[in-house]
């Protein structure tokens, strides 16, 4: 990289980070941990204050092994210590706690990171299928505002949005799986699908989840485009670039659209962030083994370090998702200042 | 100019006259009634054609989950039928249609050759008077009305080594596919049920099968032992197929009058429709009798089988446990609404009232509860609460701790937007103090918007609580009510070989959500003062 390149990005950089925004965010940031600390304190009083119980056909040894530890993570103590060890065992070691019941003795890190890659899979491929399509139909939608095809876009996001995703995942089982034989009818397990998520056979069978996820995703996304689309249409600096000469459709996709896309993006942004929660209704349906079907177990077996870790992530994202959309308004748009009072 | 004003002056006095003498004048009354909010909302709202549609499916699914369960022929029906569980939809008027709770399948033909010999069955009479026993023929059989096999098509044959097995597509009622069963009755229930099929004729019990006959077919399921009333074979390749009298084996494929001979047990030439089982005497004894199902149930709920929408996964009509269902998610939905409703007013209205210092803690607690996961929430709720004071109430808490932060944040910045008004300062001077400002003259403002709100909050309502109990988190589902969720997420292993058990509760779901959100967006834009005029 030369010199001058360098120095233009220097420069590109001190402009879109300035010292309020660099402060705002470092607030937003300290907010969250405080917020994260709060609710991370509630549930664990709650989580504490269940029995825990010894995991059903562990030998002697394990048991003994658990119990010890138990002892060593302070179980016989008041709560507050307890917290306070938890605590200091995250800070320490990036130790979130032991899986006791569906994977003896492993940390429930562990469990979680395995479970991402599955989850993260599915709704990164639902996503970058349904956004192209959705934003196609919501401006296609918008510039044909109020004619027939508008209105049959319309009628479907009303239906696609309204119905719940496992109705699609139903229809799209019964079809695909059980009627056409076209696709399975559950996600392939690690062995079937040739050791890797990544591989075309584990793909095959993610089709049928990746639809059910879609519908109701391009069917937000059509409607959220159709309305920021049609607003800016009818704004005065459109009528300014007809004014000026420009056709419709440069201006169209010159000033509206640019200007519509501003909440738009920033919407995709923190879905891209979200879909590491997933969908836990999916991952049950599909068997799919990820971060959802994970919670679910361990409700169903009273795993609570695992509950516990999957309470923290699930809050982390929402937190991260809600700061990370603030944010990115203020480096789409330079017009919105975040921050600035 | 002047000349003119000068001479408008001269004008004598007794030029001028009243014009009315008799009435004071004043401003007339307005004939027609003020418009008010409302109003105006609610004109605008029944223009909107989809919105007011979807408001009537609403008010009849509402009917539905209320005047279902209350139908007097309903109320006997909310009994567990073990024997006709997962059974599809069956009516008298759709029976020819298809609505007859029937089958279409291929079939090994030994099942075709037991269903009918069920209609064989059910056409034997015996005169005890005369000791005279009526066996029907084949063709007696497959014309009876307790014949299952409503159709047979046609048929192939597959050979997999020695083994030769015949299928073929047919269409069997499944109700009427039950046949019979074996039940053990005391000696009130057996007379209560000899007098009512002498009362009105519909035969309900049928000889007992004489067990230990070589010719005896065991297939080793007490649900349908009783359907092997014939001499069957035993052999591998041919279980259960109907023998003649002199031993040969039948098949469909081969044989076009079938010839069914009974082993029904009898003594003394007599044949026995009961036997006594655990000893006692007449009195105390219990009778082991084999009635035609159909007709037994009949006798025990006094109308035929018939279930609009099938029955569930456990014997129970799915009309009735799907209007159950709707109802609590009504109730549940209702329920949250406004208890956010009041708690989001209150709460909103407080902090925007009194800003500041207020709002801004108030503001920092809501930042937290609404960071909270819900599912994270209804989880803890349910282990800590559902042992204590029930599933149902341990949901609603869970839906309230932070279902009305929504409905307070529109409150809070409707009240910011409307409380420096003048008019507010007016009442302010003239002494009013600050409930009555805020609950007299500001709040009404925000009416609009949290109706609109609250009502929207309904389908994403009924939607969790589907959720909830479809993932096994919550468990609403009870012997006398069940929930939507709870519906599908028993149907779920099932359903498709049972497409009715997932079909129905889906499509009321799914029609609930689309109406409520059809009618909470008509509601917004009607009470959304901006849209004014706009259609017009």
């Amino acid at each position: 990289m030369n010199n001058a390149l360098l120095h233009y990005y220097l420069l590109r950089y001190r402009k879109i980070m300035d010292k309020a925004k660099v402060i705002y965010i470092l607030k937003r940031i300290g907010l969250m941990f405080m917020t994260l600390f709060i609710i991370m304190t509630m549930c664990f009083i709650l989580v504490r204050l269940l029995p825990m119980s010894m995991p059903e056909g562990a030998s002697a040894q394990q048991q003994e092994t658990i119990q010890r530890r138990w002892e060593a993570l302070g179980y016989n103590k008041p709560i507050l210590v307890q917290y306070g060890i938890y605590l200091k065992n995250i800070i320490t070691r990036w130790d979130f706690g032991t899986s006791w019941k569906l994977k003896v003795l492993e940390p429930a890190s562990n469990l979680l990171l395995s479970r991402l890659a599955p989850t993260v899979l599915v709704n990164v491929y639902s996503l970058l299928f349904s956004i192209p399509i959705g934003i196609l139909l919501g401006v296609y939608a918008a510039i044909r505002k109020n004619k027939w095809q508008d209105q049959i876009i319309s009628i479907l996001v009303m239906l696609f949005v309204s119905i719940p995703s496992y109705i699609y995942a139903f229809l799209m089982q019964y079809f695909l799986y059980y009627k056409w034989q076209l696709l399975p009818q559950v996600l392939y397990s690690l062995e079937d699908g040739g050791g890797s998520y990544f591989t075309f056979k584990m793909f095959t069978s993610m089709i049928t989840p990746i639809l059910a996820l879609s519908f109701g995703e391009i069917a937000g996304l059509t409607r959220f485009v159709r309305a920021e689309l049609t607003e800016t249409l009818t704004s005065d600096y459109m009528l300014l670039a007809r004014t000026k000469g420009l056709s419709r459709r440069q201006a169209t996709y010159r000033h509206a659209l640019r200007n519509a896309m501003v909440p738009v993006l920033p919407m995709l942004i923190g879905d891209f962030l979200s879909i590491l929660g997933g969908s836990m209704i999916i991952e049950q349906i599909f068997s799919i083994p990820g971060v959802g079907q994970l919670y679910l177990y361990s409700i169903q077996q009273r795993d609570f370090d695992v509950f516990m870790m999957e309470t923290i992530f699930y809050t982390f994202i929402g937190l991260a998702a809600g700061i990370i959309v603030d944010i990115s308004y203020g480096f789409i748009d330079p017009r919105i200042r975040v921050g600035e009072r | 100019m002047e000349e003119k004003e000068k001479k408008l002056q001269e004008i004598p006095s007794e030029k001028f006259a009243f014009v009315n003498t008799d009435a004071k004048l004043h401003d007339e009354k307005f004939e027609t009634k003020p418009i008010g909010y409302f109003k105006d909302a609610m004109r605008r709202f029944r223009k909107n054609r989809g919105s007011v549609v979807a408001g009537v499916i609403i008010l009849f699914l509402v009917l539905f989950a209320l005047l279902v369960p209350l139908t007097s022929s309903y109320v006997a029906k909310n009994v567990r039928v073990s024997e006709y569980s997962k059974m599809g939809p069956r009516t008298t008027w759709g029976y020819n249609i298809g609505i007859n709770g029937s089958e279409n399948k291929e079939y090994n033909d030994l099942i075709l050759l037991k269903n009918y010999g069920i209609g064989v069955a059910a056409e034997y009479r015996y005169d005890e008077a005369t000791n005279t026993e009526h066996h029907a023929t084949f063709e007696e059989g497959k014309n009876s009305a307790y014949q299952p096999i409503i159709k047979q098509g046609s048929g192939y044959e597959s050979r997999m080594g020695a083994n030769v097995s015949y299928y073929y597509k047919a269409n069997i009622d499944t109700y009427l596919g039950v046949g019979f069963q074996y039940y053990e009755l005391n000696n009130a229930q057996y007379t209560k049920l000899l007098n009512w099929q002498n009362e009105t004729g519909i035969q309900v019990l049928y000889p007992m099968i004489d067990t230990t006959h070589p010719d005896y077919f065991d297939c080793g399921d007490e649900k349908i032992a009783p359907n092997y009333w014939y001499r069957a074979s035993s052999d591998r390749n041919s279980k259960g197929a109907p023998l003649t009298s002199t031993g040969a084996v039948q098949r469909l494929k081969t044989d076009n009058n079938i010839e069914y001979n009974d082993i029904y047990l009898r003594k003394d030439g007599k044949v026995q429709f009961f036997i006594r089982v655990g000893g006692g005497t007449t009195e105390t004894a219990s009778y082991k009798v084999r009635v035609l199902y159909y007709n037994y149930y009949q006798y025990l709920y006094g109308v035929e089988p018939n279930y609009i929408f099938g029955t569930d996964s456990q014997g129970y009509d799915l009309a009735y446990r799907m209007a159950t269902g709707m109802r609590l998610s009504f109730a549940l939905a209702v329920l949250v609404s406004v208890i956010n409703f009041i708690i989001g007013a209150i709460y909103g209205a407080i902090e925007g009232y009194y800003g500041g210092a207020t709002d801004l803690i108030m503001e920092r607690i809501t930042d937290i509860l609404v960071e909270v996961p819900f599912v994270v929430v209804a989880t803890l709720f349910q282990l800590h609460f559902s042992d204590k004071v029930g599933a149902f109430p341990s949901l609603i808490f869970a839906f309230i701790l932070t279902g009305w932060i929504g409905t307070a944040s529109r409150v809070r910045s409707q009240f910011y937007r409307f409380k420096n008004n003048e008019y507010v300062l007016a009442a302010r001077t003239l002494g009013a103090r600050d409930a009555r400002i805020m609950w007299k003259h500001i709040f009404p403002n925000t009416l609009g918007t949290i109706i609109t709100s609250s009502v929207l909050v309904i389908p994403g309502v009924i939607f969790s609580e589907s959720m909830l109990s479809y993932l096994g988190i919550i468990q609403l589902g009870t012997k006398t009510s069940t929930s939507l969720g709870t519906l599908l997420s028993e149907a779920s292993g099932l359903w498709q070989t049972y497409p009715h058990l997932m079909i129905f509760p889906a499509i009321v779901i799914s029609l609930l959500m689309i109406c409520f959100n059809l009618f909470g967006n008509g509601l917004r834009d009607a009470f959304n003062p901006t849209l004014r005029g706009a259609d017009e």
